[in-house]
């Protein structure tokens, strides 16, 4: 009888590990399959000899960082382009735009979730249409307005500029969407009690809705991030010089010189990939979460 | 009594109309201009000639339905609609299936699971051009990674492709380069579904004899029913607005081989400045998502009705 359970929970447990091999035989290559176009790049730039990269290129030397290695094909893009001023372009755009996009995004859905006024089941009812236009659908037209449209100083068209990339963007159905599930969710005792002390609204928004609110804030501006900071199909119409060019354009045309030059062009994507890779890494867990928020239904 | 007390709600109630509007203009202006307008002016658009720099010479004129008539002979769009429609049905079922594995691999209790979830996320954070970038690379006819992959896992049966220069090779590349970026998006929304599936509903299903087969097939997916719905429609409008990866890697060639609806709208309004046919293109994207869309809040309507 012991004997019986003793080999039962024997091959019970073996099975068990076998299984467990099995997963993280599976898991291994599926992480490899995630993660080598990944180590292929950041590999492939730091290899100095264009030669090299391009002998190692259909070999699994293609991963192992050898012969001489170095920072030259980093040198070389910066020797060949503003690398900075691209960075800089790309990250005023994106941080400008998710900035004012969570103050006035906010605000519009605590209207929306909190006070009482004529017409706001109709304005619910309007942002939550709008939803549904995708941004592709309007960017013929959009380039139609904003080449026409005037901006301060006399100037008579948006393009190549800063707003014209920015502007269009800051307000989003879907960000006032998500802020305004977030503040139906929140208990209103707080907000009532300092409506009878005499608080403005606009206090009791900033001052007691606000520190509540930081996992929405977060959550908005991390998906406004991933939406907008590989932008490649707006900034190509609008952009003419490289003086106001996000990153991903100055890519794609140092990547259409010809000859290719692998390294450097691998140099340039790692410059990209690496610092949100990094952001990423940082604040992993907020990621997930923000994008986990995206499933939940309307 | 009663008069005094009513005054000061009656103010604070205007008060709060006052400031409902002040805090919604912000927003209800830029979405008026930048999304409104210019959805309403492609609908207009859409039945004129109009071009992004007008000719003083020849007015824009209203052209009625000749921009949907013309749509219908040209072959560039007639490929651009059914490669999206081919790029639907291979990469909606590819990438919401191993969405799905992904994400029930992870969420096990085992060790070393978050850093399994963050290399498959990793791809989400790369940007498009660069990942298009990267795969041109891999792609490389002759001796790129890809090709050497495949001549070393077939012993060579199968030869080096020019994956981006062949025409029935170069949009099943892209899908699987799209799919390799966009699935750790769907896994974490099928995460975070998984997670909210109560326990005891497996307990219950062990007790009563189900082998994990059976708990996949009679728990996990009917309680994942809603989130599938949402992957599904959600990975098939992203697939009707495919749009870097093909304009970084092929510009839509070769011979319209991976033209899709938003290269040519933007060839089209932008390259050829014809905003008016592009207008009309985009119209028809638009009423294709629309009905993606519909279609999701109908099936997740009948979803609340029934339970």
């Amino acid at each position: 009888m012991t004997t019986t359970t003793a080999i039962h929970s024997t091959g019970y447990r073996v099975r068990k590990g076998l299984r467990i091999g099995f997963t993280y035989l599976l898991m291994s290559l599926l992480a490899i399959f995630f993660l080598f176009p990944i180590v292929f790049m950041l590999v492939s730039s730091i290899k100095n000899n264009e030669t090299q990269v391009m002998s190692d290129m259909s070999t699994l030397y293609a991963f192992v960082p050898r012969g001489e290695l170095g920072l030259q094909n980093y040198y070389d893009v910066f020797a060949q382009l503003d690398f900075g001023h691209l960075m800089f372009n790309s990250v005023l755009i994106v941080a400008v735009m998710v900035i004012l996009g969570l103050a006035i995004n906010s605000l519009m859905a605590y209207a929306l979730a909190r006070l009482r006024f004529r017409g706001r089941e109709l304005l619910l009812a309007v942002v939550v249409a709008l939803i549904i236009i995708p941004f592709e659908s309007v960017a013929v037209p959009l380039l139609l307005l904003v080449n026409r449209l005037p901006w301060f100083g006399g100037a008579t068209t948006w393009l190549d500029t800063y707003h014209v990339q920015i502007i269009p963007f800051v307000a989003d159905a879907f960000s006032i969407f998500l802020f305004y599930q977030f503040f139906i969710g929140l208990p209103k005792d707080l907000e009532e009690a300092a409506l009878v002390d005499g608080a403005s609204l606009f206090r009791i928004f900033w001052n007691i809705v606000l520190p509540l609110s930081r996992p929405v804030f977060a959550t908005v501006a991390i998906l406004q991030f991933l939406t907008h900071w590989g932008d490649f199909l707006w900034p190509l119409m609008v952009t003419r010089g490289p003086e106001v060019r996000p990153l991903m354009i100055g890519m794609q045309q140092f990547f259409g010189l010809d000859p290719k030059i692998w390294g450097d062009i691998m140099a340039f994507a790692s410059m990209i990939t690496i610092p949100v890779l990094v952001v990423f890494l940082l604040f992993q867990k907020w990621f997930v979460q923000s994008v986990a928020s995206t499933g939940i239904k309307g | 009594m009663t008069a005094i007390s009513k005054t000061p709600l009656s103010s604070r109630r205007r008060n709060e109309t006052i400031m409902a509007w002040v805090f919604s203009s912000p927003a209800l202006v830029l979405l008026t201009v930048f999304l409104l307008t210019p959805f309403l002016m492609a609908v207009a658009l859409a039945f004129t000639d109009q071009r992004l720099i007008p000719n003083p010479n020849l007015p824009t004129q209203i052209i009625w339905l000749r921009n949907f008539v013309r749509m219908f002979q040209d072959e560039a769009f007639l490929r651009g609609i059914l490669n999206n429609f081919y790029f639907v049905v291979v990469v909606v079922p590819i990438q919401t299936a191993l969405a799905l594995l992904l994400a029930i691999l992870v969420n096990q209790k085992l060790k070393g699971m978050n850093v399994f979830r963050t290399i498959y996320f990793s791809p989400v954070v790369t940007t498009m051009v660069v990942v298009a970038i990267i795969w041109t690379f891999l792609y490389n006819p002759g001796e790129g990674l890809i090709n050497k992959f495949i001549q070393t896992i077939t012993f060579g049966m199968i030869g080096p492709q020019k994956w981006l220069q062949n025409t029935k090779l170069v949009f099943p590349a892209i899908m699987l380069l799209s799919i390799w970026q966009g699935v750790g998006f769907q896994m974490v929304i099928y995460l975070a579904g998984l997670q909210e599936i109560p326990t005891p509903l497996y307990e219950a299903a062990e007790v009563d004899g189900a082998s994990k087969l059976q708990q996949f097939l009679y728990v996990t997916l009917p309680q994942l029913r809603n989130t599938t719905i949402f992957v599904v429609l959600a990975t098939t409008i992203l697939a009707f607005k495919l749009f870097t990866q093909v304009e970084v890697m092929t510009k839509g060639g070769p011979q319209n081989a991976s033209m899709t609806t938003i290269v040519h709208v933007v060839h089209q309004g932008w390259g050829q400045l014809k905003v008016g046919y592009a207008s009309a293109i985009s119209l028809v994207f638009f009423l294709i998502v629309l009905g993606v869309s519909l279609l999701q809040r109908y099936f997740l309507r009948e979803e609340k009705a029934v339970n």
